[in-house]
């Protein structure tokens, strides 16, 4: 074993040069080569801390599940196809991002029920600055403006929740009521709004060029190694082990691979006409941005881990002096401004925004990340879980769309799938035991 | 008593409206040595200790820490001058690991983001000073951890940045016989280091086991400050519940 360096800052009560070296060293679960990371997070999983595993396992089954189906009962494969696959992705995009928003309150262990209308109002906002006949604003400033929208209502939820100590399952109902209304005024009884701006309906609409989607893939890659280089030089000037670099070498491949299929299966023409169709539809890129950076804020940054600590512990977390306020307030802010961009992402698939905008969503949305593996109880959860459970719920709505049953079976083996999914969690977190690597 | 004490109360008075709760308490901490302070409900232990604490800021009297006389009107204040409080509850966050419990609210930064490095080799550090030999990994989770090992972060917890007074309130007394040890055994460490320590408890017999110094409240009243060396339990009985009179003349 190697002598630790000097600590530049050491607790000046407590003497660590001296002491026995027998026994005195205390791991931090990044010793020791692939096989023992790998037994590591076997048990981790065993002890109950599953992530997106058993959400994972559901997209591997609900794939092969439809593939088959379709098959069978159309005679024909319409599930597995290239054009299925870029679809599916864009109908996702907004569940995706909605699932995404509603997991920093969730985390907190609060609610956010208005997080649908909310865009309904912003992207009201949005479509009635832009209407050629009237105000016709450009649409990036009025995207900007609905936005500030997203940011106003998440400070007054954050108001009323944080400040004031109103449930947010309360002041939220109470929202998702009256800004119905909001929508309602904006547009008019009965009004259905076209947008006809070419680049907004571009963001779900059109796709990236060949090469593009390849620097897409090669720009991911930079970042992720990066990033593992960068903890690795910082946890090396600190003295402490690193994991194999195998690990490192491992996730970049395993990125590698799955993104290369995924941009290579992109890449073929899907048109059935014949224009050609190819490329990774743009929201891709612009929903990876957003997941990256959130990932960032809560893993690495004091937002992200008060947030964490409220969501565990709040009084632990106000007597170490946290603001919890300020957090709290400011997690609200970040999930309607998101939940606008959900928004975005649905009116720009659609084309159109009506009076209901947003109203049906909300719920799927927190349906997606129970999916995924928040806990609704606060504390526990990220991101990428809540975009999985989002495609698991839309692999859901699409398969079974495709095979032509009706409406009502959909939302039958959604809200079965939810409950599998959470009793799934439960049963996990029964069988207790340590575990014993931080997730 | 040959040592000048880390921190001396003086006619500490404290009351809310009409009832006084402390009625001039004197107590002397001494860096390296184990204070105990054992009292009945109601004696005035929790609020002596908000009053160390800067959470309830005394009425009257003087705190004399490091020979100067100090203000302890806010946590800040008291965390500035080294006081640290480890409450009963823990305050831990079951969701975080080791590391991310003992930096709460403090953390290493490089730059924008966390110096996790940084950070879990204080922990692990601190840990190892105090002899701690049953966590196996400071990055497991405090959900995973059993009663005495909470209570052995806690401490590491309030001990990381240079606390001189650590003030432990009942750290015995939701734990097991073998874990009671480990955590009494700790406390004792953290004193052999040069830490003055204040330990509330109403277990006697860990009282007697660690501590250096017993001081009694009766009623808001400080009824008797004895070295444990010079005093029995029964004697100590006595003086919690107010049937025997502390004559402090000899100690």
């Amino acid at each position: 074993m190697t002598t630790t360096p000097e600590t530049p800052n050491p607790p000046a009560s407590l003497d660590t040069t001296n002491l026995p070296a027998e026994g005195g060293f205390i791991g931090s679960g990044q010793e020791g080569g692939i096989r023992d990371q790998a037994r590591s997070y076997i048990q981790r999983v065993r002890s109950g801390d599953m992530g997106a595993l058993p959400a994972i396992g559901g997209l591997i089954v609900l794939v092969i599940l439809f593939t088959i189906l379709s098959q069978a009962m159309l005679g024909q494969q319409f599930f597995l196809t290239e054009r299925n696959f870029a679809n599916l992705l864009t109908q996702a995009s907004s569940l995706v991002m909605l699932a995404m928003a509603l997991v920093f309150v969730i985390l907190l262990g609060e609610i956010d029920l208005s997080a649908g209308v909310t865009s309904g109002v912003a992207l009201s906002a949005f479509v009635v600055l832009t209407k050629p006949d009237t105000i016709n604003m450009p649409w990036v400033p009025a995207l900007l403006i609905a936005l500030a929208v997203g940011v106003l209502i998440g400070a007054f939820i954050g108001f009323f929740v944080a400040r004031v100590g109103i449930p947010s399952f309360v002041v939220t109902l109470g929202l998702f009521i009256g800004l119905q209304g909001v929508t309602l005024i904006l547009l008019g009884a009965g009004g259905v709004f076209r947008i006809q701006i070419p680049d907004f309906l571009a963001i779900e609409n059109s796709n990236l060029p060949v090469w593009g989607g390849w620097v897409m893939l090669g720009v991911i890659l930079v970042v992720s190694f990066g990033m593992s280089m960068w903890d690795r030089a910082l946890r090396t000037r600190a003295g402490v082990p690193n994991r194999t670099f195998a690990l490192v070498i491992a996730k970049l491949v395993v990125i590698a691979v799955l993104g290369g299929f995924v941009v290579a299966v992109l890449n073929q023409n899907r048109s059935s006409s014949i224009k050609e169709i190819v490329g990774v539809p743009i929201v891709v890129p612009i929903v990876l941005v957003i997941l990256w950076v959130g990932t960032f804020l809560l893993d690495r940054t004091k937002f992200g881990r008060y947030i964490y600590a409220i969501g565990g512990n709040a009084e632990a977390a106000r007597r170490s002096g946290i603001k919890v306020i300020t957090i709290r307030w400011a997690a609200f802010i970040v999930c309607s401004v998101l939940a606008v961009v959900a928004g975005v992402f649905s009116a720009s698939k659609v084309g159109s925004v009506n009076a209901g905008f947003g109203v049906d969503t909300v719920l799927s949305g927190v349906a997606a990340a129970v999916v995924g593996g928040v806990s609704l109880f606060g504390g526990r959860g990220r991101l990428m879980h809540a975009a999985i459970g989002a495609l698991v719920i839309a692999v859901i709505a699409n398969g079974l769309g495709l095979l032509n049953l009706p409406a009502g079976v959909n939302y039958i083996v959604t809200g079965g799938v939810l409950i599998l999914a959470a009793t799934v969690d439960a049963v996990s977190r029964v069988r207790a035991g340590g575990s014993l690597f931080r997730t | 008593m040959a040592d000048t004490p880390l921190i001396e109360l003086t006619d500490i008075v404290k009351s809310f409206g009409p009832v006084s709760v402390l009625k001039g308490v004197n107590l002397k901490a001494y860096p390296g040595k184990v204070t105990a302070l054992v009292g009945d409900n109601g004696a005035g232990k929790s609020t002596l200790i908000k009053g160390l604490a800067g959470v309830q800021p005394y009425d009257g009297g003087t705190v004399s820490f490091e020979g100067r006389t100090v203000n302890l009107h806010s946590p800040r204040d008291a965390s500035h001058l080294g006081i640290e409080v480890v409450y009963q509850d823990l305050a831990l966050c079951d969701n975080l690991d080791i590391v991310q419990n003992m930096f709460l609210g403090r953390e290493e930064t490089a730059g924008p983001i966390f110096d996790e490095g940084q950070m879990e080799r204080e922990a692990s550090e601190t840990l190892r000073s105090l002899s701690v030999r049953t966590v196996k990994s400071v990055r497991q989770k405090v959900s995973s951890l059993s009663g005495g090992q909470r209570q052995t972060v806690a401490i590491a917890r309030s001990v990381l940045k240079n606390a001189k007074l650590v003030v432990l309130d009942e750290p015995t007394a939701a734990l097991g016989v073998a874990q009671t040890e480990q955590v009494l055994n700790l406390v004792r460490r953290l004193a052999d280091q040069g830490v003055a320590v204040i330990i509330i408890s109403h277990n006697l017999q860990d009282v007697f086991k660690v501590a250096d110094y017993i001081n009694v409240l009766y009623l808001g009243t400080m009824v008797a400050s004895i070295p444990t060396a010079e005093t029995t339990s029964d004697d100590v009985v006595g003086y919690i519940t107010g049937s025997k009179t502390y004559d402090g003349a000899n100690a």
